[in-house]
């Protein structure tokens, strides 16, 4: 069996799943310190499903630990960034655009040396390795133990900064380094920022992989844990440590593929509603669209995979206010269960409005007979608007699109959705989030430019196919169940070479001593490139990958 | 006369999207280069051209290449400065002040960074009143100023004074040598007098942008209504309120060409528009009858937010109000017309005063 867990900003819910069956679930308030809640989450379903711990063979947790780290501007680590691109960049040191505050939190250690590439593959200046060893030295004297490296088109040519990190690691033995190919993509201050920002949360990230770690010993839980990842499949513990900024966002993707698995559906619309806030994002192939343009997280532009959602304030805590007539963004949040006046509370909630309205049968629907009728109505055509207006703005298309509901709030929408072609209320809806995080694959996924003047077209899809497929089985999934769920692939233009850029991503399922459920899986062997969505120009075409055929003026 | 601060840099990005009709490119990079600039050389000064002196030499700085490589490889920031000297001395004179080719988009901060290196400074004017996609699309061709000596410059220290018999041959060296130096170059182009710029300058843009940039921000913070805020600092007219349903892309020679199509909502409903856009907006159809047309201006702003859209970013789903702006009059001229007029971009249409329709 597998525990899933997910952080939401008002519940924490778990589920017990067997096979792909729902054994049991549970939610609870979201704790400020988000462990305990999660650890009161696990150990409720355990009691309640009288499963012995032995029995889990895996836990996924999705959890808000590290985006709330750099919201709040806590536990982050002092931070050395080096940018290998002299004499380019000059003008735009690291972290330049940062909110102040965050920027001295981290100690505001900035180097620029000599280095990085020019988008055909010559290099800007050699790597000056001396040059490299003496800001190692300065970093180690300062006492810093965190390091981001990037360099000047490094997703078209990591080398550099891979070989700095080398000559840093020799320098300072205890430095974890955050490579900002690894992270980001196309765009350098955006991709250095999610460099930086994954390298400030190392000690967070060792500390709480090691409190998740403890807790599971405490319940008797003996499986191995992976955290969620932002596009949708899971990271081991070891990889966590690693990477924490890709938990960004874990949450709304835990809830879409959630929603894909309860309801069957691959291509659709899915609206998460919470206590306080509702997401609205799109399933394409079973997996959420990715954002396109610049990520914001605590004031820092970043740009690495995110879920493309579309975030609104109505909730099943949403307060209603009248004259003029609003639901939310006010919410009571988890005190719905106090606050709201079904439970005996003071306060008009959107749950309120959907018990008096008789679409829900929750606490006590004697509290809100009294409710003047035309105000019940108007508040339902409101919230009916603001999920309509939601949906439409995440489409891509005119074309009716299935709908699919989960989350807590679910209840306060009843009547049927412009542009939906049909509304699915999955069973277990209200923690499609934690099933999402249970049921979730491993995946690997490469993201290069080919010049196709040297390699034909299918060779370069192939060949990108199978280093997804490998990386996916290297991230531990069970290689006969790995398919490729996504192709991409964007002709390059402004740029004199016949150049492609091809992102393919492979899934499995997690290789786990006993049978993995059967998941609702894309059957993406066969994967024409798809059409790209309208793109940002600047951001998602970057130039051709270096070749030595291509070096210098090819056209 | 006045200084222009890093407050001030923001409110002009803010504003030149306005004016980039859709185009123009993102100023995100040149606005934090110009406040960067200002911060480490202090404020910039601003003239307006009736404070120019007629033998003033004045040279308009922009930066040059592919938008994927520019967020990329990020300038060093004293590009221009030797193109600058080389420039000085085959022209046997010194750079009095810079100053943006085009109002709208990326290039209309790009001379910031220049202007508070040299400590010279920047004029209240611009090329274009807009933002448009060629070198030749600037005022200065009409009163017969050439855009060279076209000098240029990469980080590395190299530079380049090129002297070409047509705007033609500049473009096609100036790109030659923009991909030699890694596809991004600071250009300095259509180097005039004072008594010239007074002339072809269209007066007064770096202020206008920036009230517009001041304007959003306000409107903004006190939950007043954007786009009729803007409409009333750029003097232009509502053409249409809708959403977007569809959009249709490719790309021609370079281009980013396509449509868009619009459903009218609130006055508007049962109408649509289809708005044609190569880079920047340029023509917008209701019902079959065309509203406005290059080289007036047309500019998309998202309906709650006022946040101009565009072209790369129009997408299914955005509520959008669209603007239509009187260009200056320099354009509305037969020879403006015949140099940025619908038929050049290949349209065959006649081009019809927007205030006519609206006003």
């Amino acid at each position: 069996m597998r525990m899933g867990v997910d952080v939401g900003g008002t519940n924490t819910d778990a589920v017990l799943m067997d096979g792909t069956k729902v054994v049991g679930w549970f939610k609870t308030p979201t704790t400020p310190d988000v462990t305990s809640g999660i650890t009161t989450a696990m150990r409720t379903v355990l009691e309640q499903t009288r499963v012995p711990a032995g029995e889990i063979k895996a836990v996924m947790i999705g959890t808000t630990h590290f985006t709330n780290a750099v919201v709040e501007r806590k536990r982050l680590m002092k931070t050395a960034a080096i940018r290998l691109g002299l004499p380019a960049t000059e003008c735009l040191p690291p972290m330049v655009d940062w909110p102040p505050e965050l920027r001295n939190t981290i100690g505001d250690h900035k180097y620029l040396v000599h280095g990085g590439h020019e988008f055909d593959g010559r290099e800007i200046s050699p790597l000056d390795e001396s040059e490299i060893r003496e800001v190692a030295r300065d970093i180690k004297s300062k006492g810093i133990r965190a390091v981001a490296i990037s360099a000047v088109f490094s997703p078209v040519n990591s080398s550099f900064e891979e070989r700095a990190a080398e000559i840093i690691q020799n320098e300072i033995p205890d430095v974890s380094i955050s490579l900002s190919h690894e992270i980001g993509r196309m765009g350098l201050l955006e991709r250095e920022n999610a460099a930086i920002l994954n390298a400030c949360l190392g000690n967070l990230a060792r500390a709480i992989v090691e409190s998740f770690r403890k807790a599971l010993v405490e319940m008797k839980i003996v499986a191995p844990f992976y955290l969620s990842q932002n596009d949708g499949t899971l990271m081991s513990a070891d990889f966590a440590e690693k990477y924490p900024v890709l938990t960004f966002a874990s949450g709304p993707t835990n809830s879409m593929r959630g929603a894909a698995f309860l309801s069957g559906a691959k291509d659709a619309m899915v609206v998460d509603i919470g206590g306080t806030t509702s997401d609205v994002g799109m399933l394409l192939r079973g997996f959420p669209r990715e954002a396109s343009v610049a990520v914001n997280i605590g004031g820092v532009r970043t740009n690495f995979r995110m879920p493309d959602v579309y975030s609104f304030g109505l909730g099943g805590g949403s307060i209603v206010s009248q004259e003029p007539l609003k639901i939310g963004p006010q919410s009571v949040g988890y005190e719905l269960i106090t606050r709201g006046l079904v439970f005996g509370g003071s306060v008009l909630t959107a749950t309120d409005i959907a018990v008096a309205s008789g679409l829900a049968d929750i606490g006590d629907p004697g509290a809100v007979k009294g409710l003047d009728a035309t105000l019940v109505e108007q508040a339902l055509d409101e919230i009916q608007t603001m999920v309509e207006t939601a949906v439409d703005r995440m489409k891509t298309s005119v074309e009716p699109i299935p709908l699919i509901l989960v989350g807590g709030g679910v209840i306060l929408v009843s009547r049927k959705v412009a542009g939906a072609s049909e509304m699915v209320k999955p069973e277990h809806y209200p923690v499609a989030n934690a099933i999402g995080a249970a049921i979730a694959q491993v995946g690997g996924e490469t993201d290069r430019i080919f010049a196709l003047a040297e390699l034909p077209r299918d060779e370069a899809l192939a060949q990108a196919r199978q280093e997804a497929s490998d990386k996916a089985k290297a991230a531990g999934a069970d290689e006969e169940t790995i398919t490729i769920v996504d192709v991409d692939e964007v002709p390059l233009s402004y740029l004199p070479s016949n150049a492609v850029r091809i992102r393919v991503k492979a899934v499995g399922d997690l290789a786990l001593g006993t049978p993995t459920p059967a998941l609702p899986r894309s059957t993406g062997e066969g994967a024409t490139p798809t059409p790209a969505l309208p793109r940002q120009q600047g951001r998602e075409q970057p130039p051709p990958r270096p070749s030595p055929a291509s070096r210098g003026g090819s056209e | 006369m006045r200084l222009l601060h890093p407050e001030n840099v923001e409110d002009i990005a803010l504003g030149a999207a306005v004016l980039g009709t859709g185009g123009g490119g993102d100023p995100y990079i040149g606005k934090l280069m110009g406040i960067q600039a200002i911060r480490q050389f202090g404020p910039v000064t601003l003239l307006s051209l009736d404070e120019l002196d007629d033998d003033a030499l004045i040279v308009p700085t922009a930066m040059m290449g592919a938008p994927t490589v520019i967020v990329e490889k990020l300038p060093k920031g004293d590009e221009i400065i030797k193109a600058f000297h080389a420039l000085e001395s085959y022209l046997g004179q010194k750079i009095t002040a810079t100053m943006s080719a085009e109002a709208g988009g990326l290039n209309s901060v790009t001379p910031l960074t220049v202007a508070a290196r040299l400590r010279i400074p920047m004029m209240d004017c611009d090329g274009m009143g807009r933002a448009f996609p060629e070198i030749q699309m600037v005022t200065a061709t009409l009163y017969g100023i050439s855009s060279t000596p076209f000098a240029m410059g990469d980080e590395k220290g190299n530079s380049a004074i090129l002297n070409t018999i047509n705007n033609r041959w500049t473009e096609r060296f100036a790109r030659s040598l923009t991909i030699d130096m890694g596809c991004t170059a600071l250009i300095a182009l259509y180097a005039t007098t004072g008594k010239e710029l007074k002339q072809w300058g269209v007066p007064n843009t770096m202020t206008l942008v920036e009230e517009i940039g001041r304007t959003i921000r306000q409107a903004r913070t006190s939950k007043t209504n954007v786009v009729e805020a803007v409409r009333k600092v750029v003097g232009g007219f509502e053409v249409f309120k809708g959403k977007i349903v569809d959009v249709q892309r490719r790309t021609e020679a370079g281009f980013a060409k396509g449509e868009a199509i619009f459903e009218g909502v609130d006055e508007y409903a049962s109408q649509t528009l289809k708005l044609h856009f190569q880079n920047e907006n340029l023509v917008a159809i209701v019902d079959g009858e065309v509203v406005v047309s290059v080289p007036d201006l047309i500019t998309v702003l998202e309906t709650e937010s006022g946040e101009p859209i565009t072209t790369e970013s129009l997408r299914y789903g955005f509520r959008v109000t669209v603007l239509g702006i009187p260009c200056h009059e320099k354009w509305r001229t037969p020879a403006g017309l015949a140099l940025v007029g619908p038929r050049y971009f290949g349209y065959d249409i006649d081009w019809v005063p927007v205030e006519e329709r609206y006003g």
